[in-house]
């Protein structure tokens, strides 16, 4: 019963979080500013480090929780440099 | 006491190891270096002469090692009687250039580079000699074309000698190229490359309907080696080397080589019409035509090429013959030029070395000044115009004969004999203008400089040479006698035809030739004094025919004009175009098959479809068309869009279970963004709108409508090729190979990274150093880097941050940047021993599970870069040293020195050896050998990332400098 539970859980919640990252993206391709689209790229990252961890549930290997560890520990870097050209208009000064 | 066979190899090995250890001492160490090129000539020299009794009756000796065992190619050495005389004039001649460059080149002239040069052209030339194997041979022939153009080269300041090399280089390295693919034709038609073989199938050869074609190949190898009509012309050019060289090349080597070849494969491809015609007009043609012009050089060097030129013209001819004792004539004459025209040359560089000047127009009355050298120069000339007594009388006799007995009915063969005699008349007129011209008259008044004392070593070499053209002369029967017949041998096998070597054989056609000669050339030189004397270069009638400034044009019209002609038919600076003829012809492609063949899908049935990994799907996309559409007024924007895309690709690989690449991926995708945003800065501004965009007429539209229809067509063809590659199962391939031996074989679970740094580490090894010479590139290129002048200034925001920072107090436009992302850049600095570790952590495990040092060292670079990110250049540069560079270097002979490792085991490079030994803490660990190969791979990646991030990076410091301060107001 638990598992049928889990089986279900699992499929509601990455539905949810494909859901999710339709919404980013929508920021993320209608803009209007490009803080709009940074934003909508760095939920996007968010959302994609959620799904790599239900996958990992699903899967039952820890593969995944690494995936998303790299994700979680580097996934900021690519926001960092968009936000810092935004700011200061380059990346490394 | 070593093997015959031993020393063999010796002889050709001992001068490329002498290469390179010359060429790696101090450059001024002129003794040293001379000392130990001149004893390994020696060695080499002393080596043939004891070699001699195992070649002496038509035998030889033969090395062969295994060297491409599945093409049927050995590495053969084979020495003759033939390749033996060759041996002893390449080594002894050598010895003899050695010892009077010594003395020639100049205390300022970099030496070791020149003796490493002159060694290694001699390991060259020794090879083409004693090779026993075509492609072998070939091999070295274009060894001596690469060496003669550094020897030719090597005052490389001056424009004449870098002309020179360069136009011997084309000339001879075309020649090598024709003579490879001559050989790989009759390799085919014999079935080997085995030069025994080829030898023994000359009947097969002749017959085959390839003949022509193979024959003509090789001979435009050995014709243009040995610089015959029409290919003559670069000889002259190569004067422009140091004498020593030209003493070297032209005598006894680099010219030789061409008929040395013809001598060598002519058991195999001669007794034929074709053979008799090509080769016989070409050595007649240029037999006459180098003696005319050697008439009329003013140059003492320029006389002795042409007549170089003419002297293997000579050599040429007579193998063109086509009959035995022609050859023997040839090697005859071979052994007699090398001697007299080697020392004529070091004569022409004596005089050169102590007056200044080689022009014959300058000099006279040097036979006063230098008696010694005058003395030698007039026995060597005397011998190159065929005067009794010296050697090349006796070659030239024999000539004489053979061109007066040889008798078709041809008009070739009538007309020999006379211009046999004509071009011998023009060799006496130019030997004695060599020796009138500069050792007799008065006193010369315009030298450059007095000469000085003659160092008293510098003659010995000529002096040498010419007592042996004297001793061969006067009793060529016992010097020269054995040699030759153990050379005809080599040639000819058993069946030597008769010839006698005498000074004297009566009064007969030849001696009458030889007499007429003489007089004849005597009396053409007093009827040309006018002409002469005029100081006019170059020759009367032929002077307009400049076959250097006919090479000089096609030159120009095959590499520029052809060029700027393509570019201007086909060529466009335009990216638009470029796209669309590319992705056109890759539609063409493409489709062909598909209109042929048809299209269906495979047998195997698509997966069910995941909703989330659908959506999923939908969003990256989107993304990518967004990014499209972006492309092109809004970069910043498409950017952003094209990481959303990859994200999702990123997604998709760990959904599809390939958590490698999903990783990797990933990495990429950050290190990339980074890497594009550091480029987008130094774009210029976008230009508003183009101008014919934004009115629509017809036009636009409709190239955009064709822009639209090319996209979505090659988009729905790579969809369906990629459809139709997955519904078929996957063909049996090495995949499984791999798999299964993983582990039993490589010692490690994860299949990608023991393919990448075990089985297929070669490849891997050519990957990083490719990666590795791309960084180099990227660094290279962007130090001389010039943005767009829009670009040039600070961007906008910091202008406006620095203003207002300035504004606000006593602040400085670095403060204004420290705040900028204060609480980011905080955690970005913590987080660089933490970025390290992961690194550290994929790396380690990469053998086993998903990760290795590719990935390590893209993660270790994100660490870098972020800390370049939150501090800026110059705080990282102030505390943390990076030197990518090294990182790169160390990386590449990191991984190079793991697969060499292997050797001293006793394995094939590159053999990984694994093991899993139990640490007394840890427990038991993987541990393989190749796991320092992927540190070399680790190294590399971080050290090229870096760079490539930092060069970028450093435009921007290097742009703006602060600038000087201004002048304060005075408020006073």
């Amino acid at each position: 019963m638990s598992a049928t539970i889990l089986a279900w859980s699992l499929v509601l919640a990455q539905m949810m979080l494909a859901a999710a990252m339709a919404c980013a993206a929508i920021r993320l391709v209608r803009g209007p500013r490009a803080q709009d689209r940074i934003l909508g790229l760095d939920t996007l990252y968010v959302n994609a480090m959620l799904l790599l961890l239900t996958f990992g549930i699903r899967t039952g290997s820890t593969l995944y929780f690494e995936m998303a560890l790299a994700i979680a520990l580097l996934g900021f870097v690519a926001t960092v440099a968009l936000s810092k050209f935004l700011m200061r208009g380059e990346v490394i000064e | 006491m070593m093997s015959d066979e031993s020393l063999l190899a010796l002889v050709l090995a001992l001068p490329f190891a002498g290469s390179l250890v010359v060429g790696f001492l101090p450059s001024n160490r002129h003794n040293l270096e001379a000392w130990l090129a001149g004893a390994i000539a020696l060695a080499g020299l002393a080596i043939a002469l004891a070699l001699y009794p195992a070649v002496a009756d038509g035998k030889a000796i033969r090395v062969a090692v295994e060297w491409l065992p599945t093409l049927g190619l050995d590495f053969t050495l084979r020495m003759d009687g033939f390749a033996w005389l060759f041996t002893v004039l390449v080594t002894g001649i050598g010895l003899l250039v050695v010892l009077y460059a010594r003395y020639y080149m100049s205390p300022d002239d970099p030496v070791a580079r020149f003796f490493a040069f002159l060694l290694g052209f001699m390991g060259a030339m020794l090879g083409i000699v004693l090779s026993g194997n075509l492609i072998q041979l070939v091999f070295f022939w274009e060894l001596t074309s690469l060496s003669s153009f550094l020897l030719i080269g090597y005052w490389h300041h001056t424009a004449k000698a870098r002309d020179g090399a360069r136009m011997a280089l084309t000339v001879t390295a075309s020649g090598g190229l024709c003579l490879f693919v001559g050989v790989v034709i009759v390799g085919h038609i014999v079935g080997s490359y085995d030069l025994d073989r080829v030898l023994e199938s000359g009947a097969a050869i002749r017959s085959h309907a390839l003949y022509v074609p193979a024959l003509v190949l090789i001979l435009l190898g050995a014709l243009t080696k040995s610089a015959q009509f029409p290919f003559h012309f670069w000889l002259p050019q190569a004067m422009a080397a140091p004498t020593p060289v030209s003493a070297y090349l032209h005598s006894a080597t680099m010219v030789k080589a061409g008929v040395f070849l013809m001598v060598r494969l002519w058991p195999a491809l001669g007794y034929t019409e074709a053979w008799f015609w090509i080769v016989g007009t070409a050595g007649l043609c240029t037999f006459v035509l180098g003696a005319y012009l050697a008439m009329f050089q003013q140059d003492l060097k320029g006389l002795l090429a042409y007549s170089t030129i003419s002297h293997l013209g000579l050599i040429t001819l007579l193998i063109g013959l086509d009959s035995p004792t022609g050859i023997v004539a040839a090697i005859f004459h071979m052994m007699n030029h090398a001697t007299f025209k080697a020392s004529l040359f070091m004569a022409a560089g004596i005089i050169d070395h102590e007056t200044g000047t080689r022009d014959i127009r300058r000099l006279s009355g040097l036979l006063r000044l230098m008696p010694v050298t005058a003395g030698l120069a007039i026995l060597a000339a005397a011998s190159m115009a065929g005067v009794p007594l010296l050697n090349g009388f006796l070659s030239k006799e024999m000539f004489f004969a053979e061109a007066v007995a040889h008798h078709s009915s041809s008009a070739f063969d009538r007309v020999l004999p006379y211009l046999a005699a004509l071009a011998a008349m023009f060799s006496v007129t130019y030997s004695l203008r060599f020796i009138h011209g500069a050792f007799f008259g008065p006193p010369p008044a315009d030298l450059p400089r007095q000469p000085p004392p003659l160092p008293s070593w510098m003659a010995a070499p000529v002096a040498l040479l010419v007592s042996a053209c004297v001793l061969v002369g006067m009793f060529p029967a016992v010097t020269a006698g054995p040699f030759l017949d153990s050379a005809a041998r080599g040639v000819l096998g058993a069946h030597i035809p008769t010839y006698s070597l005498a000074v004297w054989h009566g009064f007969n056609v030849p001696l009458l030739m030889s007499v007429v000669a003489m007089a004849g050339g005597a009396l053409l030189y007093l009827a040309l004094q006018r002409y002469l004397s005029s100081g006019i270069e170059g020759s009367p009638l032929l002077r307009r025919l400049d076959s250097q400034r006919i090479f000089d044009r096609i030159m120009i019209a095959l590499t520029l004009r052809a060029g700027r002609i393509g570019l201007e038919t086909a060529g466009t600076r335009r990216l638009q175009p470029q796209l669309r003829l590319i992705l056109g012809v890759a539609c063409a492609a493409a489709l062909w098959p598909l209109l042929q063949l048809g299209m269906a899908a495979g047998p195997l049935a698509p997966s069910a479809l995941d909703p989330a990994l659908t959506l999923v799907w939908v969003v990256g996309a989107a993304c990518a068309i967004a990014a499209a559409y972006q492309a092109k007024y809004h970069r910043f924007a498409a950017l952003i869009l094209t990481g959303g895309a990859g994200l999702v690709v990123c997604v998709t690989f760990a959904w599809l279970s390939a958590p490698d690449l999903a990783l990797t991926q990933l990495l990429v995708e950050i290190v990339t963004t980074v890497l594009l945003l550091l480029g987008l800065r130094w774009l210029p501004k976008r230009e508003e709108m183009v101008e014919a965009d934004r009115h629509r007429t017809p036009r636009v539209l409709l190239r955009r409508a064709a822009d639209l229809a090319i996209a979505t067509v090659v988009g729905i063809g790579v969809a369906a090729i990629a459809y139709a590659v997955m519904t078929r199962p996957a063909p049996d391939s090495r995949a499984s190979f791999f798999v299964e031996r993983a582990y039993t074989e490589g010692g490690g679970t994860n299949v990608v990274n023991v393919i990448l740094v075990d089985f297929r580490g070669f490849d891997t090894l050519g990957e990083i150093a490719v990666l590795g010479v791309v960084a180099l590139t990227v660094y290279a290129l962007l130090r001389r880097f010039r943005p767009a002048p829009d670009s040039i200034v600070s961007p906008e925001q910091q202008v406006r941050q620095n203003a207002r920072a300035a504004a606000a107090g006593p602040r400085q436009p670095a403060d204004a940047l420290a705040d900028s992302l204060l609480v980011p850049a905080l955690v970005m600095r913590l987080l660089f021993p933490v970025i390290g570790m992961v690194a550290v952590y994929l790396f380690l495990r990469g053998h086993d599970l998903p990760g290795g040092g590719f990935v390590a060292g893209l993660t270790m670079s994100v660490a870098f870069i972020l800390q370049y990110m939150a501090g800026g250049t110059r705080w990282v540069e102030a505390r943390l040293i990076i030197l990518p560079v090294r990182w790169i270097g160390v990386g590449l002979l990191l991984a190079a020195l793991t697969g060499l490792g292997a050797w001293a085991f006793g394995y094939p490079f590159l053999t990984s050896h694994a093991s899993h030994p139990t640490l007394p803490v840890v427990g038991k660990v993987p541990l393989a050998s190749a796991i320092l190969f992927d540190l070399g791979v680790f190294v590399l990646v971080v050290g090229a990332t870096v760079l490539i991030l930092i060069a970028l990076a450093h435009q921007s410091i290097r742009t703006h400098r602060p600038t000087k301060p201004e002048p304060a107001p005075d408020h006073a």
